[in-house]
């Protein structure tokens, strides 16, 4: 078989390999996870060897990556969107700095939040750090065009962004390969006036920014990802990223013959964009995410012939597919038959057996006791608790944000003030926070639930489980008296209590850990050991 | 020729493996493909799809269009008739008629399978005892993936080639008894095609 049946995300992967990456570096995020896992699961990668296992958050995997390119080095780094937040001060300002060997940062949104917060569109940090970015639009042109987002890093001296949105990072298809290249040989170079950040060269090194855009906007025009799709008539359609695999279903479904401009590169290609114009009367703007170059084009045509998500044409809001394209092109749907009523909803919810289940069953019993029982959590399955059965939790907005704004509602005056927050998410963004709390002598109590993996992306290692926890709690000042662990178990409701109300009631910063493994984990780790003896 | 599929379940019944057999067997003959999956919170004892869909031409969209779906291939019945907007006119639901019950509200079986016959000639299947007849109650999803196997145009050969491929490294064993699974579906969807 010539061809690999591959996701969006391991087909990023494999490009990466095959452009002689030497690491990859990523905090799990879904949907960007199957990236990272690939290449850890991949037999080359292994014998080259490239670097792949997890970092602890998106930051440290982003500088990690750039220190790669300063040594000369091809590097991958992976985040989901809103990863891209964590790592935007390294990202924004390695557009300053540049790079040497190429890096390519791939980043997966998430629109309609089928798992995530919020649905930002990372071309906007693409815009803002003024950096090309890619966006193709199938499988196949997403391994040629990550292979190939490493010569441009290399060639303009600038970081890549590589844009893709879930259901082309979740959908497979067949990819052919082409020849892997060698890794780069070790070339670190003294380049201290681009890499030493202070004004004055970080004022010369913007202006070399800003004198690249020229040439950057060039490399659009010019490029395969950004190509005509001759037709007839006089409305046509813009389309960015998999906006384009939409657009042209219904040009297939509905045997249409209208003009199509296929946008995967940017900055975006003006004279391209301009002609086009020119050879319609009214454009729909198809794009997945914001209307961030709708705007932009209302901006410089005017917005009178111009339709798309901020004149209600496409919905504002949400990802697109081929019935939404169709309807802003004015197509009536067709009757379909609709979903009977006696069908109900099945949401996600903690797996049974989960020690999750046991942790909130004890916590909200002791809550109970408490006039006011907030309980400030995080970004993991243990977000499920603020479903029913369970209604635990409070809070949730971003990673290692519960013992923070605990801490901000114990200054306030509020007690108890409580935070659940699992292994992994508190390596990414809890420890500094707890850190504050202890200089600050919160009244606070931290719920560590360390189920020793990240389980909500599908079980990645974690960064610290367990001893090393506990380690991490006693060097940041955690009083040793108010660290404990418990085991949460249906047969340790009582003690486990007894603890967490202590705790709870005590007024200063406590610690409790609840230790057991995830059963989805300890599940896989059995089969795995069944099949291999 | 040209397919859509909407495959059905709950996370954890094992439409991923359906998907990748059919995926497996399509490239092998040469097919265009794109199936979608479903990852992250929705994994969870909640509502899983994907979109299938197996082509001799450029396929364009990963999602299947509504009102377009060739099939609707489902291992719980409640789950096939959440997707019935997707059904093309003359197309049918191919669902196994075990209940999966992790909610308090779910329906009556018999106002489901009501539903189900309203459609259009559905292939309805017991599969969880078609699985123990083939040795493992877990093969439910390939006796599934059999029941379709007469609607899907791909060689019988190819789809088993893919089942051994797949299960290759569980041993010859799991192999016998996930392809055995599979002929059970595919022999009881013929009958009831013979039926018709």
């Amino acid at each position: 078989m010539n061809k690999h049946l591959l996701l969006g995300a391991e087909a990023i992967a494999l490009g990466a390999l095959d452009a002689g990456i030497s690491g990859v570096y990523a905090y799990p995020g879904t949907p960007s996870t199957e990236i990272t896992e690939y290449i850890q699961k991949n037999s080359d990668a292994l014998a080259q060897p490239v670097r792949s296992s997890w970092s602890t958050n998106e930051k440290t995997a982003y500088e990690a990556a750039l220190g790669m390119s300063y040594a000369g080095k091809r590097s991958l780094v992976c985040m989901k969107h809103v990863g891209l937040n964590v790592a935007a001060d390294a990202f924004i300002n390695s557009a300053i700095t540049g790079v040497n060997g190429g890096l390519v940062v791939a980043v997966a949104d998430d629109p309609s939040m089928h798992s995530s917060q919020n649905e930002q569109d990372s071309r906007v940090y693409g815009k803002f750090a003024m950096l090309p970015v890619l966006e193709p639009s199938s499988q196949q042109d997403l391994y040629t065009a990550t292979r190939e987002a490493f010569d441009l890093s290399e060639s303009v001296k600038l970081p890549v962004l590589l844009r893709l949105t879930t259901r082309l990072a979740h959908s497979r298809a067949g990819v052919e390969r082409t020849l892997a290249r060698m890794q780069n040989p070790l070339h670190a170079i003294y380049a201290p006036e681009r890499f030493v950040l202070i004004p004055q060269n970080a004022r010369r090194q913007y202006n070399v920014l800003l004198g690249m855009q020229k040439e950057l906007e060039k490399r659009s025009e010019q490029s395969w990802l950004n190509r005509l799709i001759t037709g007839t008539g006089s409305r046509g359609v813009i389309a960015f990223g998999i906006a384009f695999n939409y657009t042209m279903e219904v040009r297939q479904t509905f045997k249409l013959d209208f003009p199509v401009l296929q946008i995967g590169q940017y900055p975006l290609p003006r004279k391209q964009v301009e002609s086009f114009f020119t050879s319609c009367d009214t454009i729909l703007v198809a794009e997945e995410g914001y209307p961030v170059y709708e705007e932009l084009l209302r901006g410089y045509f005017g917005g009178e012939n111009i339709k798309g998500r901020m004149d209600g044409t496409l919905p504002r809001a949400g990802e697109l597919n081929a019935d939404i394209i169709a309807s802003g092109l004015g197509i009536e749907p067709m009757p379909v038959m609709p979903v009977p009523d006696i069908v109900v909803q099945r949401p996600p919810a903690l797996c049974k057996g989960c020690g999750h289940r046991d942790l909130y069953d004890a916590l909200t019993a002791v809550m109970s006791s408490f006039r006011e029982h907030h309980v400030f959590s995080d970004i993991g399955c243990y977000t499920l608790g603020a479903l029913e059965p369970f209604n635990a939790i409070h809070t949730c907005v971003d990673m290692g944000a519960s013992i923070t704004m605990a801490k901000g509602a114990a200054d306030a005056g509020l007690r108890p003030a409580v935070a659940v927050i699992g292994d992994s998410t508190f390596t990414h963004s809890g420890m500094t926070g707890l850190l504050d709390a202890i200089n600050d002598r919160s009244p606070l109590t931290v719920i560590i639930a360390d189920n020793d993996t990240t389980a909500m992306t599908g079980g990645q290692q974690s960064s610290a489980t367990g001893s090393k926890l506990l380690d991490i709690c006693r060097g940041l000042g955690v009083e040793e008296e108010h660290l404990k662990t418990i085991v949460p178990l249906k047969s340790h409701l009582e003690e486990n209590m007894t603890v967490l109300k202590e705790e709870i009631s005590y007024d200063g910063v406590s610690v409790v850990i609840a230790q057991r493994e995830c059963i989805e984990t300890a599940a896989r780790k059995k089969r795995t050991k069944v099949a291999s003896t | 020729m040209h397919i859509n599929i909407i495959l059905a379940g709950v996370g954890g019944q094992g439409i991923l493996t359906i998907a990748a057999v059919i995926g497996r067997a399509a490239l092998q003959s040469n097919l265009t493909i794109r199936q979608t999956e479903v990852h992250g919170m929705s994994q969870r004892g909640g509502a899983v799809q994907s979109h299938l869909r197996i082509s001799n031409r450029t396929i364009y969209s990963d999602l299947i269009a509504e009102g377009t779906a060739h099939m609707i291939l489902s291992v719980e019945p409640h789950e096939a008739l959440r997707y019935l907007p997707f059904l093309a006119p003359q197309s049918r639901i191919i669902t196994s008629i075990d209940p999966f019950i992790n909610v308090e509200n779910y329906p009556a079986i018999e106002d489901i399978l009501a539903e189900l016959r309203r459609t259009n000639s559905p292939v309805l299947v017991n599969a969880a005892e078609l699985a123990r007849e083939a040795g493992n109650a877990r093969t439910s999803n390939m006796v599934m993936l059999g029941a379709a196997a007469p609607y899907i145009r791909i060689a019988t050969e190819q789809l088993e080639s893919a089942i051994g491929e797949l299960f290759h490294a569980k041993g010859p064993d799991i192999v016998d008894i996930n392809i055995r699974a599979f002929r059970k579906g595919q022999e009881l969807s013929q009958t009831q095609a013979t039926e018709l």
